[in-house]
Order: C-alpha cells, then structure tokens, then sequence
C-alpha cells in the first residue's frame, strides 16, 4: 500500500518534470555524439538561436492554455518585420517608433484573429489560417522578395549586441524578461487565472461572470503582440527583414509548447515548461548541425519530433480521462 | 452461505495519495435485492462502487462474484460479466444524441456493417419507454438538464442486461415523478433477480426502496442493517455518529423590499409570461417537475440565457441584464445545477475554485494575494465542511457531495445580494445539508434575497418562506405563506391538474 502511493506521487512528480529529464538526457547523448556540444560558447550559441522561437512560442503557449491555436504567429512576424523594416530603412523614420507600430500591426492582427474566435465563433485553427494568410499576403504586397537591409548600429544591438561589461546577449536577456512578464501576468493577474479557468471550462468560466469575449480576445492579442515583437529581435539580429521570413516557425512554437507540458485541450502549462520546450528544439536543431545533417533531412526529423509530442499530448489527455 | 450472494467484497482499501479512502471494507449482494449504500459525503461510496465496475483498478482485497473470485482491472470486463453502473458524475458526451449515447460503441449494425440508424433509434426509444421517459431519443444531450441526462443513464445502464446496477446517486437531480418510475423499474428488474446498489442522500427514499442497507463512515465499514428494522433516525445517528438535531432549522425575518423582481418573462416555448419577486430576507422556493422551466428562468435571469420579451427590475429599477458579467454586476449569483460543467474548472484546485468568481477579494498591491488565497478558501472550507486533504487539492478528485460544496463556497464568496440556489443539496449528505440550510438562514437574516430550486419537495417545504410553482413554462402558483401546506397541495400545481390565473 505505502509502496503504491509513493509511486502515485513520483508519477505525479514525473509528469511535471519530463521536459527537464528530456532536456537532460538530449544534453548527454549530444555531449557524446559532439565534442564540441558541452562548451559555454555552444551554450550561448544554442540559447542565442533559441530566442525567436522562445518568444513566439511564448505568444502561442498563451493562447494554448485558453484552449486555442494561433497558426498565424509566423506571417504575423514576417509583416511586422516588413513595416518594421520599411519605415526604419526607407522611410527613415526612427527605430524607435517603428518599431512601435510593428508592434501595433501585430496587435491589430491579434485583435483580429480574437475577435474572429471568441464573438464570431470561428474555429482557432481556421480564423488564424486566414490572418496567416493575409498577413503574409500583406508583407509580400508591401516589400515583394526584396530584402530590406542597413539597420542602425543601435538597432541591431538589440539582435545581435551583448550587454556592456558582459559577454551576455542582450537578446537572451530580453527573452527572459518577457518570460518573467508573461509569467507574472499569467500567475497573478486575473486575467492569467481566467486564461486558464476558460481553458479548463469555457462555460463554467462565463456562468462565473468572466467575459470570455474579452478575455480570450487578450490571449490572441499577447500572441500577435509577442510575434511582431519577435519581429524586432529577428530583423536586428540578421540585420534584414524579409517578407518570407518565420515560414513554418508557427510549428515549432507549437511543438515548444506542448513539449513543455501544456495541452492542446487547454488548461494546462506554465511558461517555464514552454522555455524548457524551446530549448529542447533548439538543442536538437544544435545537435543536428553539429552531426552535419542537411537542413532539408533535419526538417524530416524535426516534424518527426513535433507529430511525437503532439501525440504524446493526445496519449497524456486519454490517460487523464 | 455463500452460495445466496451474487457478490462479496472483502477488506477492500483503496489509497490515494493524502487519503485513505476505504479501510478494509466489506460489501455484499444478493440477487434480487436492493442494497442501499450509505453515508456522509466522502465516506467512500463511490471509491468502493468504481472498484466493482473495474474503473478504480488500484486496490487491495478480495471481490467473489457468482462464486469465483475475480480481479475488477476494466469496466468493458466487468460488464461482460453482468456488472454495470450508473455513475455519480454523469459521462455522457455532450454532442451526441441521447440514442448516439445509450449505443455508444455497441451500435446496431445491417446486414452490410453499417449502423442501423433506424434500429438505433428505435431501440432506444423503447428503453426510454420501458422507464416512462418523454426524453427524444433524438436531442443531443447538451440540450438537456441534469435530471434528464440522470434518466438517459439509467436507460444505458439497463440496457445492458446486467446482473447487478450500480446506481450511484440516480435520484439526486430527479423530482417525484421521474423518481417514481425509477422505483417501478427498480421493482420489476427485482423480480427478474438483478440485484441492485443503490446510492443516494435521499433518506426516504432509501427505506421505500431498500432491502438492506450498508453504512460506511470516514472509509470504514460500520454496520449492515435491514430496511424494515430502523428508522431515518437510526441510520443518521450510523452516518455521523451523532443525533441530528433538526432537518430544516428555521429563522423568522421579517421580508423588507423587493429586491429582485421579473414581470412577463417570456422566452419562446419554454417561458411563458413568468412574473415573481423576490424580498430582501426571504427564501422563495421555487418547485416544479422536470422540464417546467425553473432552471431556464433562473438563467435567463443571471444572463446565461437571453429572452424574448419581459422585465427585469432590482429595487424597482429596471436593468438590463445581457450576460453573466452584467448579472454579477447587479450581485445576482447563481449556483448552477451542473456542478461538472456549468459549475467547477476541474483541473483547477479547491481554492482556485472558490475564488473565481470574484478574484478582487484576493487583490492585493501586487496582483493576486495567495496568501489572502489561502485564508478565505479554508475559511469558506471549514464553514462548508469540505472534505479534502487540502486546498491546493484538484476538485476533480474531490467526492460529488465536496465538490458541490466548493461550488456553494464559490459563490458565498462573491458577495451578492440575489442569490440564486438551483438544487443546492444536489449530492449532499443529510448533515451538510443542514449546515446549508443554516448558511441561506443567515444569509436571509443578512436582507439578502434567496431563491431555491429544488426538486425535493420535503426541502422546498422545510426551507422556503414564500413558494412558486411552476408547470410547462409558466408560474401555477404562488404560496404566499408557507404554513401547514402539504406536498400534495403544492403537487397538484405542479402537475398542471389545478392551475390558478394569477
Ligand atoms: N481520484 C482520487 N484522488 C484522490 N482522492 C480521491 C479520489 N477519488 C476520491 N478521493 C477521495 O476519497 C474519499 C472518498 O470519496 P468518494 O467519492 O468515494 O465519496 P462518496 O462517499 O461517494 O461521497 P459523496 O456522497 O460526496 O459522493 C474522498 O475523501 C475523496 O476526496
Ligand atoms: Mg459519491
């Protein structure tokens, strides 16, 4: 008896920490597949290609714990980047303030996709399908293929500078100041309770008095938020902004997420588990740069890897019933 | 000896992690008897019955079942060998039809494999029939209430052909008449020698339809008694271990103004021209029988549901009440009688639970106070008497009776002036149920406004001050006074034999 509960408990304990153990174990098999992998310069170099998919994931893990799915995370990045990039360089106008409205266009496609789902009633998938698609359509109207490049050293620091006096990207920093944002938000805010109340239970959420318009709404909006934000540290990073840029990058937010422990039911998760999801990719895309494998055979391998936890979420759900 | 059960189950213990919910416990069966078991909310009633119907698989001790002993590891098994259940927390899936669920995974197939639709819909028909349900065997069960989905597992579990129903709280949500047929049905499967398990908090009931009942207190076994052998007073004292001093303990107010008041509400089909009020420091109880319209009106009125036409005044004041967020705003509440879906996150803890619905009283500087958290879920906890290993427990693992009482707790806490109860002892062991009582009493003495639907007529009776009846969407009467009435006065509005134009 005393046995089994102690196993009841470590299976509890072991649910939460699979993104740790994974992330663990990936460590030591690439230590022995690479020589080079365990070094604090690879360290860096993994978490510096982390942060665009940390971040996007970050919006996305959002809008999974209400239940939902923004598919449009990708194209929303690239047509932030465009403004961003083509108000900077061919404008002229100040970094600053345009990056500013990059932000706002990527809010604006948030409020969008939100408004589609919580008052219209459009499925997730379907309503972010159609803001992928126009935001897409919209950044290859405005720059066609070019790429618009010749940022301001200030800028791209951000991207690609470290902070002063450190060898510390500043993009890891910004990163994680938005994971301590989202996390307070969704941890002692109300509105994180209810993002999570209207995942476990839609109705039971709305017979509580909580307006699901609104709140489900603000889940989407922090997503495109998160994206066009994104958008900032890609551009200054490449020192380019392209209209093709994030093409598929909405997967890997999705896989992150859900590695890392959240639902796709809704529900469930913390952000910290997303971060975790994140850095397991990356080490992963790491290892698989180091063992010389072709970029298109390391896309074979990771859609492998997103349609296994993707199942794993569907086996966890079905074992949870 | 052994020979005469059907079934024993010997020194079962069922641990889960913080709670020891059976300690060695002992349960039989003989064929064609009804067995009742009873106890307080927690008691483990469920824990023991889910072992039998193979949906509990971790446990310890010995189950003999028609002489050989058997390990209960999945229901599809246990119901191969003529065991089936009707489970506490209703399990049917909400987008499909009533026959859709009754056939769930046993469809009737043609001649070429496919499903016989027609045959289906037929078949389930008949079941719902052969249990005097007017139920469509063709509405999707999202469109009913809780004391209809009760009747349509009722028909999937007899549809079985089972040797022994388990019927873990088939009543709770159901009124007179449907409880009725249920008893009728109960009567013929006896003479067919199916043995049944029957649950529930209704003590009445348990010795009109019992045989032998078994008492279980804090997972343990206390006693097996015969039906005809005691009494409703005997059995409490077995239950809690003490004497219950009143059932309905009463308060005299004196009402002030009409705090809540609704004139010709109208919704389609189902409301027709409803009109009531509501007085500071009263209790209305509102009656009728399934499918009358009170769980409608009372929706309507906290904005769940919307309406064609009519008028909805608080303090004389006409407001307009378009969503629950408008509702809470106006401090109407209403307790919800779908615990499960309309009234718990599930996934969410004890605490978690009880503050929804008004997170502000857990504010502080920084965002939310856990602290405060805390504080005023074990408050509301120790005043409910939940049971539960601790706060930070998921509801989902909480007895049916606890998890109504999170429920209850939630919207004590939301600090409203109207408050709505819609079968608020649905599930409720016969001590709780007084506490409930003490709390609406005292809220009354508050000034606040008190509205309980209740399919029990003795608790309509015992509670309210004031008492509509309901009949087909409309108001057949109003109780202005609720002295020395009796449950066939009130019966006969309900039943639409005597209506009153008002
Ligand atoms: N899955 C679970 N995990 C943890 N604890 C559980 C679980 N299921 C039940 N319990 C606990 O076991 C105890 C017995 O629960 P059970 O559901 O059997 O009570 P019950 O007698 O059916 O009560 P009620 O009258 O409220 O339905 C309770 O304290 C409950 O909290
Ligand atoms: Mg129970």
């Amino acid at each position: 008896m005393n046995i089994r509960t102690l196993m009841n408990i470590r299976k509890i304990d072991f649910a939460n920490m699979t993104p740790v153990i994974v992330l663990v174990l990936l460590c030591i098999i690439m230590s022995f597949l690479s020589p080079v992998f365990f070094s604090y310069a690879n360290f860096v170099n993994v978490l510096q290609q982390v942060t665009v998919n940390a971040v996007l994931a970050l919006g996305m893990s959002v809008v999974i714990f209400t239940g939902g799915i923004d598919l449009s995370v990708g194209a929303v990045l690239a047509l932030s980047g465009i403004v961003l990039g083509t108000m900077t360089v061919n404008i002229g106008v100040s970094p600053v303030i345009s990056s500013i409205c990059a932000i706002f266009v990527g809010a604006i496609a948030g409020l969008t996709s939100g408004l589609l789902v919580s008052k219209f009633r459009l499925q997730p998938m379907i309503a972010t399908l159609g803001i992928m698609s126009i935001a897409r359509g919209a950044a290859l109207t405005i720059a066609g293929g070019r790429t618009i490049t010749g940022y301001s050293r200030g800028f791209r620091w951000i991207g690609s500078g470290s902070i002063p006096g450190t060898e510390i990207p500043v993009q890891i920093v910004f990163m994680l100041l938005l994971y301590l944002l989202m996390f307070y938000l969704l941890k002692y805010r109300k509105v994180g309770r209810y993002i999570y109340s209207i995942g476990g239970n839609e109705e039971a959420t709305r017979l509580s008095g909580i307006s699901i318009t609104q709140y489900k709404t603000i889940a989407y909006v922090i997503s495109g938020i998160m994206a066009s934000i994104d958008s900032i540290i890609l551009v200054s990073k490449l020192n380019s902004a392209q209209s093709i840029a994030g093409e598929g990058y909405e997967l890997d937010a999705i896989a992150s997420s859900v590695i890392g422990g959240a639902s796709l039911l809704g529900g469930f998760g913390s952000v910290w588990g997303t971060l975790l999801g994140a850095i397991i990719m990356g080490v992963i895309r790491n290892g698989l740069n180091l063992m010389n494998i072709s970029s298109n055979l390391q896309r074979l391998i990771i859609g492998v890897i997103i349609l296994a936890a993707v199942l794993l979420d569907t086996l966890r759900n079905r074992i949870k019933q | 000896m052994t020979d005469n059960f059907i079934l024993q189950m010997n020194d079962i213990t069922v641990q889960f992690p913080g709670v020891l919910a059976l300690d060695r416990v002992r349960f039989d069966l003989k064929p064609g008897e009804v067995h009742v078991l009873l106890g307080e909310n927690g008691a483990g009633k469920s824990t023991i019955m889910k072992v039998l119907a193979g949906v509990n698989t971790v446990y310890e001790g010995k189950i003999i079942y028609k002489g050989k002993e058997i390990t209960a590891r999945n229901i599809q098994e246990q119901r191969e060998r003529g065991i089936s259940i009707i489970f506490q927390e209703m399990n049917l899936l909400k987008n499909l039809t009533v026959a859709e669920n009754i056939f769930l995974g046993r469809q009737p197939l043609n001649s070429i494999g496919n499903i016989d639709w027609k045959k289906m819909y037929h078949d389930a028909r008949t079941l719902l029939n052969s249990i005097d349900s007017d139920i469509p065997e063709n509405a999707l069960i999202s469109s009913l209430s809780v004391g209809q989905m009760q009747m349509v597992e009722i028909a999937k579990a007899i549809s079985f052909k089972s040797d022994a129903i388990i019927m873990d709280e088939p009543t709770s949500a159901l009124t007179a008449k449907e409880v009725d047929s249920l008893f009728r049905l109960i009567n013929k499967l006896k003479t067919e020698k199916v043995a049944i398990i029957y649950i529930s908090h209704r003590l009445e009931e348990i010795l009109e339809i019992g045989d032998r009942i078994t008492v279980f207190r804090d997972g343990k076994y206390i006693e097996t008694v015969k039906a005809e052998d005691t009494t409703i007073d005997k059995l409490i004292k077995l239950m809690v271990g003490r004497d219950l001093s009143e059932q309905y303990p009463r308060v005299k107010c004196s009402p002030g103004e009409k705090l809540l008041e609704v004139k010709n509400l109208t919704k389609g089909k189902h409301l027709k021209d409803i009109s009531f009020f509501v007085r500071q420091g009263e209790i209305v109880g509102f009656y009728g029988l399934m499918g009358s319209g009170r769980t409608e009106t009372m929706r309507v009125i906290f904005g769940a549901d919307s309406y064609n036409s009519g008028e909805i005044l608080i303090l004389g004041q006409s407001v307009k009440i378009k969503n629950c967020k408008d509702a809470k705003k106006n401090k109407i509440a209403l307790l919800n009688e779908d615990r499960k879906n309309h009234g718990l996150i599930l996934a969410f803890s004890v605490k978690e639970n009880i503050v929804l619905a008004n997170l502000d009283s857990v504010m502080g500087p920084m965002g939310l106070n856990f602290t405060k958290e805390e504080i005023i879920s074990n408050n509301l906890s120790n005043i409910m008497s939940i049971k539960t290993p601790s706060m930070k427990q998921k509801v989902n693992f909480l007895s049916g009776g606890n998890q109504q009482k999170v429920v209850i707790a939630k919207w004590l806490n939301s600090d409203s002036d109207i408050i709505i109860f819609d079968e608020p002892t649905r599930g409720i062991d016969v001590g709780a149920k007084v506490e409930i009582y003490k709390i609406m009493n005292k809220l009354k003495g508050e000034g606040k406004a008190i509205i309980m639907v209740s399919s029990e007529l003795p608790e309509t009776l015992g509670v309210a001050d004031r008492i509509y009846v309901m009949h087909e969407g409309r108001i057949t009467k109003c109780f202005s006074e609720n002295i020395g009435l009796t449950e066939d006065e009130v019966m006969k509005f309900a039943t639409g034999i005597t209506t009153e134009v008002l």
